[in-house]
């Protein structure tokens, strides 16, 4: 609880760079309809993959400083000798993470779909795919940002590796969009993200703990 | 080594040795800390007093020799807790105060009875500056928040790497204090210094590395 409460006032005295990829967001999004014309039908079909994609990597950003600060600082060292389970506290700072990046664009993101013109009875299953997806990046992110913690110039490195796992998320993110713009029932792909955002949830501070305790071996 | 006491030691090292990439950094040291006791770590830079440091805290491994933490051998999570770490970074995040630091070091470790954040603060010299970032603090005041902690965080074992650079007189006179109530208190360090140190309570034990 200590390390959420931290990172939060850190967050929120350094909320110049909460800003960042909002706008970041706004921009990209925003360019679409100039680079494509601003045909309604053409924008409605692409608006919900447009704006998840936006968010995705708008959270990329701000991916790669999650534990760096901690770890020149000597912070890090701290937390391993503090006698509580670095886990738990490792899956705190994730969230902190979390809440500072990924809720500020969730907010900005029924704006962005109606700027696309996303219908609007699709905009709820907009959020809920962006709310299951969002923490999966977060957590998945977390576990990679932790293995390469200890390698210099760690962000090509990072981006590489999270390619892959970037896809499932988006693919079934895009599917429910999909359906639920063609009226179809989107129930089954949401369910997918959750269940591996609740795997995630269990297994990526584990791995986020091993990983940076093994960074730091060195 | 000493003949055996019937007390198991808070630490002992066996034949400890580190290699960084086939290289010997240092060892094979044999050592024992008891409780109430001070251990000086002597050696010029770069001789690992810093890595050995670091191999004290469970932070990192020993290539070869035991390291034992009351009669055990030693792991992270069998001595978090009772140690406390001050190294070159001092762990101390610039954009918070030094209270706020020494608030969310309270909630990771817990703090000692009565201890209160402000008095400690004031004891390292730096009431007035509890509400400053730790950004605008000078190099030695940075250092002193990171003292303030010894005094607020409770610990059998006090490893400080180095804890009089960047201090005045006066602040080399404040960590020599703490460390003689620590040890008075039963409380054992661990302290590496380049050998321009004066302690006054009693002479302390030396393990000297060299190249």
């Amino acid at each position: 609880m200590a390390v959420l409460r931290r990172d939060l006032t850190l967050a929120w005295r350094q909320r110049g760079d909460m800003v960042l990829p909002v706008l970041y967001a706004l921009i990209v999004t925003s360019l679409f309809p100039f680079a494509l014309g601003p045909e309604d039908a053409l924008l409605r079909r692409i608006a919900g993959g447009v704006v998840l994609v936006t968010m995705l990597l708008a959270m990329l950003l701000a991916l790669d400083a999650m534990f760096r600060s901690d770890i020149e600082d000597g912070s890090l060292e701290q937390l391993m000798l503090a006698p509580q389970p670095l886990a738990l506290m490792l899956g705190m700072k994730i969230l902190a993470h979390w809440l500072a990046t990924a809720v500020p664009l969730i907010v900005i993101a029924p704006l962005l779909a109606g700027m696309l013109h996303l219908p609007s009875p699709v905009i709820p299953v907009l959020l809920l795919a962006l709310l299951l997806a969002t923490p999966l990046l977060s957590l998945v992110g977390g576990v990679l940002v932790a293995l390469t913690a200890g390698t210099r110039r760690s962000g090509m490195l990072l981006a590489l590796m999270l390619l892959p796992l970037c896809v499932p998320v988006v693919i079934f993110a895009a599917g429910a969009l999909a359906a639920a713009q063609e009226g179809l029932p989107w129930i089954a792909p949401i369910a997918w993200l959750g269940a591996a955002l609740v795997m995630a949830v269990v297994l990526a501070p584990l791995a986020c703990a091993a990983a940076l305790r093994i960074a730091l071996d060195s | 080594m000493t003949p055996a006491t019937p007390a198991t030691p808070l630490l002992e090292a066996r034949a400890l040795s580190f290699h960084r990439q086939d290289e010997p950094v240092f060892g094979p040291l044999d050592f024992r800390l008891d409780a109430g006791e001070l251990t000086l770590i002597e050696g010029d830079n770069g001789s690992g007093k810093t890595t050995l440091m670091r191999i004290l805290t469970g932070l990192l491994r020993p290539e070869e020799g035991e390291l034992l933490w009351r009669g055990e051998p030693l792991s992270w999570d069998r001595c978090s807790g009772e140690v406390v770490f001050l190294g070159h970074q001092l762990g101390l995040k610039s954009e918070l105060s030094p209270r706020e630091n020494l608030r969310f070091a309270i909630g990771l470790h817990g703090s000692r009875e009565h201890s209160q954040v402000d008095d400690a603060l004031a004891r390292v010299g730096l009431a007035g500056f509890e509400n400053e970032p730790v950004r605008k603090l000078s190099a030695g005041q940075k250092k002193r928040v990171a003292l303030a902690r010894l005094l607020l965080i409770p610990a059998a074992l006090w490893l400080l790497d180095e804890p009089y650079a960047n201090l005045d007189r006066t602040g080399i006179e404040l960590v020599n204090g703490l460390l003689e109530a620590h040890i008075a208190h039963g409380g054992a360090a661990l302290v590496t210094s380049h050998g321009a140190v004066q302690f006054h309570g009693g002479e302390p034990q030396r393990i000297r590395l060299h190249d």
